[in-house]
């Protein structure tokens, strides 16, 4: 398990990590979410023991990283960002040198380097200088590395950055198959990949943790969430417009998307009534009323608008925002 | 010691890379050649009328003054550019391991390149009688001179990620060191300072202890001396790459 209490990193004047606390225990996948800059890459090379901490502590299945580094890097697989490998070696030497670092031998060490292989599906390179090779494959390369010693602890900075989304897709899988028995943290830019493999998400922004939960937990502070979303033809929309307003639980109503074809209108909920459940009553009330709907359905939030609403690295400090 | 698998695991990576690319031989090549010339050319082998490689060693510390921070200079300038020092230091080793790793390859390989001079050895040996101990003597100061000036190029390599940089650091130090000692500085010196204080000088300085190698000397205050300055070079090198900041 990981566990970071307080940690601050200031480089100079600059505070890259202001006070980040939090921890991961074995099953979990927790996703790193933020704005460039916002201190997610610091955290992991402090947990990596590749930087000190500035003040708070880190520790790796009980080894604090500062005052033991050893013993938790023996249980730590790192993937850096931008994935960095010496370009000079093979595939094969690269791997061999890591396993050689990490003290395996003999058979051990075959078998190690043979499923990293497989688990990156590198087989076709392996006598390829890394150098030679395409991004894909030198970030999986590295990341062959990471897991090479089937680590306790996987800590991936962008594992998906610069791949394309078959091989996104891959590395994804092979996260949640490793998620079983490991402790992960994984950072991304890209939300879907939240939703898709972690079970848990922290956003972090300006050194600050902004939000720690689910990704569904995170996705109902969305302003949209919980909202329903109805089609009508375009000379009906005014009237339902009305019919839905005046509906109790309902705060207020907009026009969502508005063509040709129709007008999407949005309600968004008052009361604890919400998303499928609101949607239930409004159709009732449009049959009523005689205005059927074309469609309807209801929404669970957006992450992009959760993330965007709560980080304003761009603009510092302020919190909260609109949702 | 439990570190010793991942300090022959670093050593070997680095070993490899010094043959896996042109560096090596272009050094090896460079090297051998320089010396040969100098050593029989302009070193005055044959004038001289004596069987011995006085001629090769008076070379040496101008030699190894290029050569050894070429040899060097990538040791950690390349590992920061290229952010693989994340990768290296990341692993379960202590940064005293990876540079001791690190040394010990190039230090390696430059006793490679002096084991390479062996065709002037048995040169003078097939023209006269020398005095073979005093070779050896020889050799070992210029091993612990080459050691010496690495420790230096590893040092000056960490300050910076720009190979450039690094060289011309290593560079000036080195030749500060030879400059200490070097008889024509020292009498300058002597017009002005007493004789202890320009002894004290000198002392600093590698010219007034590879002399002494090389005339066939082994005193354990130059042992002392060019262990030293390697080990001093090599723990500011453990002092910046541990305040590593990223």
């Amino acid at each position: 398990m990981i566990k970071v209490e307080n940690l601050r990193k200031t480089f100079g004047t600059k505070v890259a990590v202001n006070d980040i606390s939090f921890e991961v225990h074995p099953g979990e996948v927790l996703g790193f979410l933020g704005p460039n800059g916002a201190g997610k890459s610091t955290t992991m090379r402090i947990v990596t023991g590749f930087i000190a901490p500035t003040a708070g502590h880190a520790s790796v299945c009980g080894f604090d990283v500062v005052a033991n580094p050893i013993e938790a890097k023996r249980r730590i697989g790192y993937l850096p960002e931008a994935a960095p490998s010496y370009g000079e070696m093979t595939v094969e030497g690269f791997l061999g040198w890591a396993a050689d670092m990490r003290g395996l031998t003999g058979q051990t060490r075959l078998t190690a380097i043979g499923d990293a292989v497989d688990a990156c599906s590198l087989q076709g390179v392996l006598r390829q200088q890394i150098d030679t090779l395409s991004k894909g494959f030198r970030h999986r390369t590295c990341l062959a590395q990471a897991i090479l010693h089937d680590p306790e602890v996987l800590i991936l900075d962008e594992p998906t950055d610069g791949l394309d989304p078959n091989q996104k897709h891959e590395v994804r899988q092979l996260i949640r198959r490793m998620s079983e028995k490991k402790t992960i943290i994984f950072s991304t830019h890209i939300l879907e990949e939240v939703e898709e493999a972690c079970t848990r998400a922290i956003i972090i922004d300006g050194g600050n943790i902004v939000a720690n939960g689910t990704p569904a937990e995170l996705k109902s502070r969305a302003v949209n969430a919980g909202a329903v979303l109805a089609r009508f033809a375009s000379s009906e929309g005014d009237a339902a417009r009305a019919r839905i307003a005046s509906l109790d639980g309902v705060a207020r109503v907009e026009v969502a998307h508005s063509d040709a074809s129709g007008v999407l209108l949005r309600a968004f909920p008052s009361g604890t009534d919400r998303g499928d459940v609101l949607a239930a009553r409004v159709v009732a009330e449009l049959a009523a009323s005689g205005h059927a709907p074309l469609a309807i359905s209801s929404e669970a939030g957006r992450l992009d608008d959760v993330f965007r609403a709560i980080t304003h690295s761009d603009i510092h400090h302020s919190r909260g925002g609109r949702a | 010691m439990s570190g010793l698998p991942a300090i022959r695991a670093i050593a070997r990576r680095e070993i490899g890379q010094y043959f896996g690319s042109p560096v090596a031989y272009v050094f090896l090549v460079i090297f051998l050649l320089l010396a040969g010339i100098l050593t029989f050319t302009f070193g005055a082998f044959f004038e001289r009328g004596e069987a011995s490689l006085a001629s090769f060693f008076t070379w040496i510390p101008w030699l190894f003054l290029f050569l050894v921070p070429a040899v060097g200079m990538r040791m950690w300038a390349e590992e920061r550019r290229a952010g693989t020092w994340e990768l290296l230091l990341t692993l379960p080793v202590t940064a005293g391991q990876a540079i001791l790793g690190k040394f010990l390859a190039s230090w390696l390989f430059l006793a490679l390149a002096l084991a390479l001079t062996f065709p002037f050895w048995l040169t003078v040996n097939w023209l006269g009688q020398p005095d073979n101990g005093v070779i050896v003597a020889g050799y070992v100061g210029c091993w612990l001179l080459g050691g010496a000036y690495l420790a230096i190029t590893c040092m000056t390599s960490s300050f910076t990620r720009n190979q450039v940089v690094a060289f011309i650091i290593a560079v000036v130090i080195c030749l500060l060191l030879i400059l200490a000692g070097f008889t024509p500085i020292t009498d300058l010196l002597s017009r002005y300072l007493s004789p202890d204080w320009v002894d004290a000088f000198a002392s600093f300085g590698v010219m007034t202890h590879f002399d002494g190698f090389a005339k066939g000397v082994l005193q354990v205050r130059s042992l002392v001396y060019f262990g030293s300055v390697m080990a001093l070079a090599l723990l500011v090198t453990a002092a910046v790459i541990r305040n590593r900041r990223s």
